[in-house]
């Protein structure tokens, strides 16, 4: 017997979380400053990141045009949900005590271009994304809202799917605000939906993929099932690209994949096409 | 009805259990008992003939309607091939198709949701089954005759969704109703799919906290011991609130009808 035993593989010697981002797509190592600067955007494979809600509202509305609704809409625990790591209510009070943001969508009134819109973003960092009672509320009221105003709404979705420390209700939502966006689109309204990096589960399949325009930025994660699962449910190893804003383009999907700096314009470009 | 001892004894993994027994009711049982006719209608006219969910017109009692809902197969070969009710995203679309038939000619409609959730599969991914699920919830939002939705087994998730937006959801006795199941719920907030008894009562997804939480309208009763013991007397339950459901719903002016139904969608998790 030995009297060590030698690793099989070499250790790798981990980058500092701190000055690194390395990119979920192709594994670059790029400096934190340099990513920040590139806004998220990795420079060696043109992976668009993840932006917080207050970023992105910050490039896609007119300066100082951003008002934001509904802030007294936050989360339920109508369930008073328990698992192995505690209760919901002390993990999501510490993630809203850390954000400074009551729900995983912010909503607002703004101005794009001048047009006035309904402006929604939501935030992976927010229970990731997840669509709890709150965040359905908040998108159902803004829908009410751009109807009474005569807005169009433009909603950025970044969600693993729906809540399930808030249960049934939290699939509820998916029903609520389906609903809701068909309502504003039979009253003639437009709903722009711009489908970030990542859109799964209960979000793809209900709001974010019913916009009379379905947009996304490159190399974006969209799918229904996660990618293990149906790995497991087909016995095959999928392909890279599998569930990429490109995969769902090339299977007609998607209107338009726009870079993030053309994404702004894009939006209110549309807009001008349907008179406003 | 079950009695009450049996009935306090059943945990929610319990339920879980008797609503997948093999040997529970599916679509075409209670058809056999509740309906004097139904001619199955096929294809989504774009890409096929989904086996997980099956569609037609139906007869039950003496209301004329269109019947829809997940077929998980009685036989091997039906379960492969219906991916145990497991619908790909041609079910909904075929359901869609189907449901616009029924609005023109003023037919009601009757749902039974019974599914572990949406097919997960590449090619159900590659055809889009987050657009099918999605556009099926506006669809059915703004349809404009009446919907009633019994769920029957197990109401998973999305896919079940995806046919459970209607006017009065009835629910039977022994069904869930879940966001995930309690294995998948298990997994990732236990890290331990074993500990999906605690994730089922966690998740509250029998019909007793669906009713109490406002998610459904009427609990159906089952036959003693369950809906699988006797095929016939759970059918004919159905049979009688779905009728009770279908003739109260013709009353209401069909635009009142699509307004109440956007309001109880709407009321559901509005906190503030």
């Amino acid at each position: 017997m030995a009297w060590f035993k030698k690793s099989e593989t070499p250790a790798k010697i981990p980058p500092t979380k701190a000055l690194w981002q390395v990119c979920p797509r192709c594994g670059s190592y790029i400096p934190k400053d340099e990513w920040k600067k590139n806004n998220a955007i990795c420079l060696t494979c043109n992976y668009h990141g993840r932006l917080g809600a207050r970023q992105r509202i910050a490039q896609l509305a007119d300066d100082g045009s951003f008002a934001e609704v509904f802030r007294e809409v936050s989360y339920s625990d109508h369930l008073d949900f328990h698992d192995a790591s505690g209760s919901y209510k002390t993990k999501i009070d510490a993630v809203i005590a850390k954000s400074g943001e009551k729900e995983s969508v912010v909503m607002g009134t703004a101005e794009m271009g001048g047009i006035p819109v309904m402006l929604g973003v939501m935030d992976f960092a927010f229970m990731g994304g997840s669509l709890g009672t709150g965040t359905g509320e908040r998108i159902a009221r803004a829908c009410e809202q751009a109807i009474a105003e005569n807005r169009p709404l433009v909603l950025c979705s970044a969600s693993g799917g729906a809540r399930m420390h808030e249960g049934i209700l939290s699939l509820m939502q998916m029903a609520k605000t389906s609903a809701a966006v068909g309502r504003l689109k039979e009253a003639g309204l437009p709903y722009i939906s711009v489908l970030t990096d990542p859109t799964t589960g209960g979000v793809s399949a209900s709001f974010a993929m019913l916009g009379d325009l379905n947009i996304t930025e490159p190399k974006a994660l969209i799918g229904f099932a996660g990618r293990r699962v149906i790995e497991n449910t087909i016995h095959q190893k999928l392909p890279p690209d599998f569930q990429s804003a490109e995969y769902l383009k090339t299977h007609g999907f998607i209107d338009k994949i726009v870079e993030r700096k053309n994404l702004k314009p894009f939006i209110v470009k549309m807009l001008h096409y349907f008179g406003f | 009805m079950a009695t009450k001892k049996t009935a306090v004894k059943m945990t929610a993994m319990d339920k879980v259990k008797l609503a997948r027994d093999p040997k529970r009711p599916h679509l075409l049982d209670f058809l056999k008992y509740a309906a004097s006719d139904f001619e199955e209608l096929h294809g989504d006219r774009l890409v096929s003939d989904d086996r997980g969910l099956i569609a037609g017109f139906a007869t039950i009692g003496t209301a004329k309607c269109l019947v829809l809902g997940h077929h998980k197969g009685a036989t091997v070969e039906e379960n492969l091939e219906a991916n145990f009710g497991m619908a790909n995203p041609d079910g909904y679309r075929k359901a869609m198709r189907l449901a616009k038939l029924a609005e023109k000619f003023h037919l009601p409609i009757v749902t039974f949701v019974d599914t572990p959730g949406a097919y997960p599969g590449d090619t159900a991914e590659a055809r889009g089954q987050a657009e099918a699920i999605a556009k099926s919830l506006e669809f059915f939002s703004l349809l404009k005759t009446p919907v009633v939705v019994v769920v029957t087994g197990e109401g998973g998730s999305g896919g079940a969704l995806a046919i459970a937006v209607g006017d009065r959801i009835l629910m039977l006795e022994n069904a869930v109703y879940s966001v995930i199941s309690p294995e998948g719920c298990a997994g990732i907030l236990w890290r331990d799919g074993a500990k999906a008894p605690e994730a089922a009562e966690a998740l509250r997804i029998t019909a007793r906290d669906l009713k109490n939480l406002g998610v459904i309208d009427e609990i159906v009763p089952e036959p003693e011991g369950g809906a699988q013991k006797n095929h016939k007397a759970a059918a004919l339950a159905v049979k009688k609130a779905v009728l009770a459901a279908i003739r109260e719903l013709e009353k209401i002016p069909v635009d009142k009808l699509v307004s109440a139904r956007y309001a109880k969608f709407r009321a559901m998790g509005n906190f503030y």
